[in-house]
């Protein structure tokens, strides 16, 4: 490349390199931009594979010709080192940004600007695009399942509330700080328990009961996700410590539990839960489907966290369980002020992974006969008057599992980052 | 002044090595004994019996008139009572300085936190490092932790206090803070079992020396007489090696 060029860039020439090649890339740019959105093509004039590679061209001469190391200029200094360091970095910058740009007109036409927003049945589609009607009609079914219309301020509420209690945390002052994890290891579960079974479930207080098949879309997946997010998290924990454990009994019971978990695939647990489970309850005892596939989630992804965590514990130098000991520390004590909180730390990335699996397992409660929205999802595209549409629900809920995901996993970041200590 | 540590006929194995060979020790109240002996000659072992973070297979462990087996229920009260630092310090790296030297006297004791914390500033002013308290263990020097280390054992106010090789682990520059530390603890009348290869240390403090080899106490001897005419041909060996 240096013999093509006469004009090598350094700081001398800067007044000259860094127009001209700003310049360069901006025409590179803005050649590919109204190709692709208005069909237009600068270089006409020039014919032949030329006209094809000529923006590439441009763009390379420019990302050259600016280029200057020590610029003095700070931001030009962190852009040649982040995406400009050499012709090769400089290639696959211009290549990616112009097959974004390329892209995007299929998106857009898909998502926005073929895509029908108004109307309420079916015919109102008429464009080539996405059928958001479709969404707009079913939202409701979407979040809320099958659960009467009137009575669906009962959810709303119900959610604010465990909210608002789940929260109660960041509010907490000295005194009260040292109960917090008495708080939500047992009192919030049990409240929310409470909360979802008065007011979601009914049956007392003159609210009309619903059923829990009727219960269904998103706030079904939230309900099935929470119980069996703050129930699988001590049995792993205690599934870790026992597996560790000097009690024979205690560990081999603990090895043995987490074998047959972790054996098993999730959608036959869930079917036992449904089929084989009840054979084993005394007549007249009833346990209800979604308690019953709760509790399979929680058991199953347990043995996961257990696992995870048994690495933190693993992870941790002797020393430390020898110097709690020898202050005088017993079992409980040492593991719950000592080696937990060093190695609950260590593994909270395993812990958000296996979080995450559990939120985006739970569509595989359809096989009990519960629909969370995917399965709503699936539900509606059968429905006669809406044949054809399953691309737009299943973007929908794939877009809403994103989201969750995303917020959990940033937020087990910034935990990780408010933890470290320094080493 | 009575015995505070009394083993008879110690022996322990890990698998087939036998690691202690029939070892006796007494140690008084307010006594300083310098274990010193070559590498796997079972020093380390030995106070570690002492408040059982190993298990002896034979013989007698005396703690304070307790004695320690695998039937001992309050182990941990033992423990409570018999300090040890660590030639790695072993401090726990989630915690402040500060909450490392309060954790045991709040949970294992019982004290009020405020009580605590002025027991804690207390012993880290002893080993001068109080400036440092709300600092965590990660942004100290190596000196620093292990005066740390000192500090947080001293806090459970133990009549016994356990060195296992606590400067190995350090700069050369740093060895003279954390000795310096130990020798004013030991001229407060701390009852004082070290491992270590420091022999200026030794000759300062020391009531008594014992040199181990291959799990047995070859010598025991008042330290004057031990460096001067030692006995056995091991221990010449050893200290013509080291001094």
């Amino acid at each position: 490349m240096r013999k093509l060029f006469f004009i090598k860039p350094n700081i001398s020439n800067l007044n000259i390199c860094l127009p001209v090649g700003s310049f360069l890339i901006l025409l590179s740019f803005l050649d590919i931009f109204l190709n692709t959105f208005y069909n237009l093509n600068l270089s006409f004039f020039i014919i032949g594979p030329v006209n094809k590679v000529l923006p590439l061209l441009l763009g390379m001469i420019g990302f050259y010709l600016i280029r200057i190391e020590y610029s003095g200029k700070k931001y030009l200094d962190i852009f040649n080192k982040k995406i400009n360091l050499n012709n090769f970095n400089a290639l696959c910058t211009l290549i990616i940004s112009f097959s974004i740009i390329k892209i995007m007109p299929l998106f857009l036409s898909w998502f926005i600007i073929d895509a029908n927003f108004a109307g309420d049945n079916k015919s109102a589609c008429t464009g080539s695009g996405a059928c958001w009607v479709y969404i707009k009609v079913w939202f409701e079914r979407f979040i809320y399942g099958m659960y009467p219309t009137s009575e669906i301020w009962r959810i709303n509420i119900s959610f604010i509330l465990i909210i608002a209690f789940g929260l109660f945390g960041l509010f907490s002052n000295e005194k009260i700080k040292r109960y917090l994890l008495l708080y939500y290891a047992v009192v919030y579960p049990i409240l929310a328990f409470i909360i979802i079974y008065f007011l979601v479930s009914g049956g007392v207080f003159n609210l009309e009961w619903v059923q829990t098949n009727a219960w269904g879309g998103l706030s079904l997946t939230f309900i099935v996700a929470f119980f069996a997010l703050i129930f699988c998290f001590p049995i792993g924990l205690f599934l870790a410590l026992g597996r560790r454990s000097n009690l024979i009994a205690v560990r081999y019971i603990s090895i043995g539990f987490i074998e047959f978990w972790r054996g098993v695939p999730l959608i036959t647990v869930l079917f036992m839960s449904a089929v084989i489970f009840p054979l084993f309850l005394p007549s007249g005892v009833y346990i209800d489907t979604l308690v019953r596939a709760i509790f399979a989630i929680a058991l199953f992804e347990a043995a996961y966290i257990a696992e995870v965590i048994r690495g933190g514990l693993q992870a941790l130098p002797k020393g430390q369980y020898e110097a709690a000991r020898s202050l005088g520390m017993g079992y409980w004590k040492s593991n719950y002020l000592i080696i937990l909180p060093q190695a609950l730390k260590i593994v909270i990335p395993g812990i958000a992974n296996t979080f995450l699996a559990l939120v985006k397992d739970t569509p595989l409660i359809f096989v009990v006969g519960l629909l969370e929205i995917v399965g709503m999802t699936n539900l509606a595209k059968t429905n006669p008057k809406w044949l054809g549409l399953a691309m737009e629900g299943y973007i929908f809920a794939g877009l809403i599992f994103f989201l969750i995901c995303y917020v959990m996993s940033k937020y087990s970041q910034n935990l990780e980052k408010k933890l470290s200590t320094g080493r | 002044m009575g015995k505070i540590i009394e083993l008879k006929k110690v022996n322990k194995w890990f698998d087939k090595f036998q690691a202690l060979k029939d070892v006796d020790l007494e140690v008084n109240q307010q006594e300083k004994i310098v274990i010193c002996g070559p590498s796997g000659s079972g020093k380390s072992t030995l106070i570690r019996c002492i408040n059982r973070l190993e298990e002896h297979q034979e013989g007698q462990i005396i703690v304070d008139g307790k004695e320690i087996s695998e039937n001992t229920k309050d182990i941990e009260k033992i423990r409570a009572e018999v300090g040890m630092v660590f030639q790695q310090f072993n401090l726990f790296p989630h915690l402040s300085i500060l909450d490392n030297c309060t954790l045991a006297p709040i949970w294992v004791k019982k004290m009020p936190k405020k009580q605590a914390e002025e027991v804690a500033m207390k012993n880290l002013e002893r080993v001068q490092i109080a400036d440092q308290a709300k600092k965590f263990p990660g942004q100290l020097s190596g000196g620093q932790q292990q005066r740390c280390a000192l500090a947080r054992a001293l806090c459970m106010e133990p009549k016994i206090m356990l060195f296992d090789e606590p400067t190995s682990a350090l700069d050369p520059e740093m060895i003279k803070e954390v000795l310096d530390a130990m020798v004013d603890l030991a001229k407060a009348g701390m009852t004082m079992i070290v491992v270590t290869h420091e022999m200026g240390f030794a000759k300062e403090v020391a009531d008594n020396m014992i040199f181990m080899d291959e799990g047995r106490i070859v010598e025991k001897a008042k330290t004057k007489d031990f460096f001067d005419n030692p006995k056995s041909e091991r221990t010449k060996l050893f200290l013509s090696q080291i001094l």
